[in-house]
């Protein structure tokens, strides 16, 4: 998915039921890039999809916020996933870097992040059966970040478990 | 009857609340003074007004129990039973049980004890034996609002198929005050075209109650649809009661004509009006009802009743008002900016109103949710009272600066720190009577709350004569917890506080020592999500004075924008004492933190630039915005002020917990977020920037300092 500003519409069904779906049933995923690796979170946490704006920057932060960002009246804090997963960092904005609006689960509370991709593909459905653990060698990522790997078309697809990735009590970043 | 729909049943339980802390604070009026008629009418009439309304929204357990303490409190009323301190006791368990049953808890068991409890102090035939009753003449109406209603009711032919009773109807009505009913048989037709299930009957009630009309159209909810109903406050001229023509024509029995030729035969106008067919007997007896009233009606002007003048509306209204508000005040900013680049003059003059209508809107929204603190502070009476028999002290409490208005979500969320503040105090900050009569202080302890206004802040204070906090104690706590080095010098303000350190506070550790501490830390930390700061004074044998000092206000702000390279930040306009520009002098010595002189008077500064990592070439002439909190000022320079702005809060959010500079955002006109600082961290730096300075270069300090007074 490359071009102008895409909004998803959020599929009715909710996270509940997607998080829920047995093994069989297709899962709905938004796979993206980040440095080099193709990675996917569940569709249905995703509330829109921006062009990458101006952020306004916090000093003293974390390395691993970018800044803040206005989505429809609410302050809401862009991340570097980069920095938190321990991926190479290299800080281009490209044509097709985008800012992907999850609204994620943080002790127990429902709160908006954003994050930067540097490429935005699309909705896939992955087969239910596909999904697996990950295997615990041979992987860029860090293992407790990942919910399964499924397979689609293209090859292995990661998915990322996003309110895992956020909810650790350091967020300094790898 | 059935609970109504939930709004209804809402309304009626935020009602009973309110009277419930009536009733708790008259009781404990009666405590002092058991005499005080106006106190005993006052629990009278809130248990009255409870129970009147459970019933008539379905809450009958509520309706039925509250009978019995009614029934009793009406007999204290009558001066048949006097108000003994056992009663007072009971009564007041009986408000927590209330409580409890308008919060859907049940305890059957408490609710018998209860009513046992009450019946040993009301002699037989008193309440506990008796059940409500509602054809029992009503309590005779309170002497404030009792207005007089006139009400024609013509139900509908098929109710009685339908399962109404008439007459229950004609009950709860006799049930809301005085009424007298008067039965209009002309509808009934001959009995060979009578329906028997079908009803006839017409019916014209006069009903004097202090109840509102809504409690009267409550009675007819659900036959409202097929009948007519007219309901209509009789409005009595203050000089004289009106004449039966003038009635009848004002109710359109007769019209003015009528009326006139048969007043010409100057005979009683009722006999007239009936022999000449115009009216039925029965409507002349109403109407003379009607006079009659009108001739007992005290000669008070009509319209002032109770709660006139002011509205009940629920929270979640005026929480998105307040929200609504918000985000007009954001689009207005937008508005200024794009009129700032127009040459369009009458576009400008447009703006501007609106730019001063929305800052009264604002104003005006937030002076709603303004609720004064009395409201919070009465509920200590109990919480002392309670607090005190258990520990089996002698507490007396006062108070002043009841009045002082603070956001009902800042009052809402006071109640819990406070509670344990005056806990606190009692349990741990006074000491025990005989101790008290040994240091030679009065036996009762004494607990002041005290609130006052200061600036766009509210100082809330509670004081005690106890024994004061055991700074050796918090010292060797500190020391023992690695949080202090053995020998350090600390100021002792900083001392005291450690007191809020979690952990630190637990009542086994630290209380019996030192006196405070008991979940201290969850004081500290919902005073700081309110944006407030806490401030402990205590002298030694002599008492303690815990200070909350929190922001009117948590919603809008007024803000001053400043530029720090190419970042726009906000900082409070209460907190802002002056704007200086950066002295030669000054720019030049590029230390972390350095001092200017104001005036005579040295205050330290913080380069933001510094501070916020900027690599952005400075401006040439930098300013200095000097803010301050509470006694202590630091100096922040910016690189430009650029104007004061309407500043609508946005919280950072979990994932920003650890910026510590920086209180809030905000978004500006043009769509972009700008950060709000947080003012008292960024003083606490300047201070401890200042103090590390003096310690680092002790001499030459003080030599600048004298420099700068000269």
């Amino acid at each position: 998915m490359t071009g102008s500003t895409t909004s998803l519409p959020v599929p009715a069904a909710g996270r509940a039921l997607v998080a829920s779906a047995p093994k069989g049933e297709s899962e709905c995923v938004l796979s993206m890039a980040l440095a080099g690796n193709v990675f996917a979170l569940e569709a249905a946490i995703v509330l829109e999809i921006l062009d990458v704006v101006p952020l306004t920057e916090v000093p003293n932060s974390s390395p691993f916020i970018k800044g803040l960002l206005n989505v429809r009246g609410k302050v809401v804090p862009v991340v570097d996933l980069k920095v938190r997963l321990g991926l190479a960092t290299q800080d281009e904005t490209t044509l097709d870097s985008r800012i992907v609006v999850l609204s994620i689960q943080l002790d127990n509370e429902e709160c908006l992040v954003g994050i930067l991709a540097d490429k935005v593909f699309g909705v896939m459905e992955i087969d239910g059966s596909t999904l697996e653990e990950a295997p615990s060698v041979g992987i860029a990522w860090r293992l407790e970040f990942i919910r399964s790997i499924g397979k689609s078309d293209q090859g292995f697809i990661v998915i990322l478990d996003m309110d895992r990735v956020f909810s650790n009590t350091d967020r300094n970043g790898a | 009857m059935n609970a109504g729909p939930s709004s209804h049943a809402d309304v009626y339980l935020a009602e009973a609340e309110d009277l419930l802390a009536d009733m708790e604070a008259g009781l404990l009026d009666l405590e002092g003074n058991p005499r005080d008629a106006d106190q005993i009418n006052r629990v009278f009439r809130a248990l009255h007004t409870i129970k009147g309304s459970g019933a008539v929204f379905g809450f009958t357990q509520v309706a039925d129990f509250t009978h019995h303490v009614e029934s009793a409190f009406q007999r204290a009323r009558d001066g048949e039973i006097p108000v003994s301190p056992g009663l007072l006791e009971v009564t007041l368990a009986a408000l927590d049980h209330i409580r409890d049953l308008l919060d859907g808890k049940e305890d059957r068991a408490r609710e018998k004890s209860l009513l046992a409890r009450l019946a040993t102090h009301v002699p037989q035939g008193g309440a506990a034996s008796s059940r409500p009753d509602k054809k029992a003449k009503p309590p005779r109406p309170e002497p404030e609002s009792p207005r007089h209603w006139r009400i024609r009711l013509k139900l509908g032919p098929q109710v009685m198929a339908f399962g109404t009773n008439c007459l229950r109807l004609l009950d709860e009505l006799r049930a809301l005050g005085d009424a007298v009913i008067i039965a209009l048989p002309e509808g009934i037709p001959p009995l060979e075209h009578m329906d028997p299930v079908a009803c006839y009957m017409e019916w014209d009630i006069i009903l004097t109650t202090e109840q509102p009309r809504s409690a009267i159209e409550d009675v007819f909810m659900f036959v409202a649809e097929d009948a007519t109903i007219g309901i209509e406050p009789i409005a009595y001229e203050k000089d004289d009661s009106k004449r039966l023509g003038e009635i009848l024509v004002e109710r359109g029995d007769i019209d003015l004509d009528n009326l006139m030729g048969a007043l010409r035969q100057q005979r009683p106008v009722g006999e007239l009006l009936v022999q000449a067919g115009q009216v039925s007997p029965e409507k002349i007896v109403s109407a003379l009802v009607e006079q009659s009233k009108a001739r007992e009606e005290p000669k008070t002007p009509m319209g002032v009743d109770a709660g006139h003048g002011s509205l009940r509306v629920q929270a979640e209204r005026l929480d998105s008002l307040m929200d609504q508000v918000g985000e007009l005040v954001i689009a207005q900013a937008r508005l200024r900016q794009l009129v700032a680049d127009s040459e369009d003059l009458n576009l400008r003059a447009v703006a501007e109103e609106i730019e001063r209508l929305s800052s009264d809107l604002r104003e005006t929204t937030m002076g709603i949710r303004m609720v004064p603190i009395g409201t919070l502070f009465g509920r200590f009476r109990r919480v002392v009272r309670d607090v005190s028999r258990s520990l089996g002290k002698t507490v007396e409490l006062t108070m002043d600066g009841e009045d002082s208005e603070l956001d009902k979500t800042v009052i809402e969320r006071l109640n819990d720190p406070l509670v344990h503040l005056v806990r606190n105090c009692i349990d741990h900050g006074l000491e025990t009577t005989e101790e008290r009569v040994r240091e030679g202080k009065p036996e009762a302890g004494r607990v002041h709350l005290s609130a006052a206004h200061s600036g766009a802040q509210v100082l809330i204070s509670i004081t005690d004569d106890g024994r004061g906090m055991n700074r050796s104690a918090i010292r060797a706590k500190a020391e023992e917890r690695g949080l202090l080095a053995p020998d350090a010098q600390i100021p002792d303000g900083d001392l005291l506080a450690f007191v809020f350190h979690p952990g630190f506070s637990t009542a086994r550790e630290v209380s019996a020592v030192s006196g405070r501490g008991v979940g201290m830390d969850v004081v500290k930390r919902t005073i700081d999500a309110l944006r407030g700061t806490i401030e402990i004074g205590s002298t030694p044998g002599e008492g303690t004075t815990i200070t909350l000092k929190l922001p009117l206000t948590l919603a809008i702000i007024d803000g001053l924008l400043v530029r720090v390279g190419k970042g726009l930040y906000v900082l409070p306009l209460s907190t802002v004492e002056e704007c200086v520009e950066l002295s030669d002098d000054a720019r030049k010595d590029q230390r972390g933190c350095d001092f200017l002189n104001i005036r005579g008077a040295l205050v330290p500064f913080l380069r933001l630039r510094e501070r916020f990592k900027v690599s952005t070439p400075p401006d040439p002439f930098q300013k200095v915005v000097v803010v301050s909190s509470g006694t202590s000022r630091v100096g922040l320079v910016v690189d430009q002020v650029v104007g004061q702005h309407q500043t609508v809060i946005k919280s950072l959010g979990k994932l920003m917990a650890d910026v510590r500079e920086f209180s809030g955002a905000t978004i500006l006109g043009d769509g972009t977020v700008a950060l709000i600082m947080d003012v008292p961290r960024l003083i606490e730096m300047g201070q401890t920037g200042a103090d590390d300075r003096r310690l680092q270069s002790g001499v030459d300090d003080r030599h600048l300092i004298a420099g700068e007074t000269r």
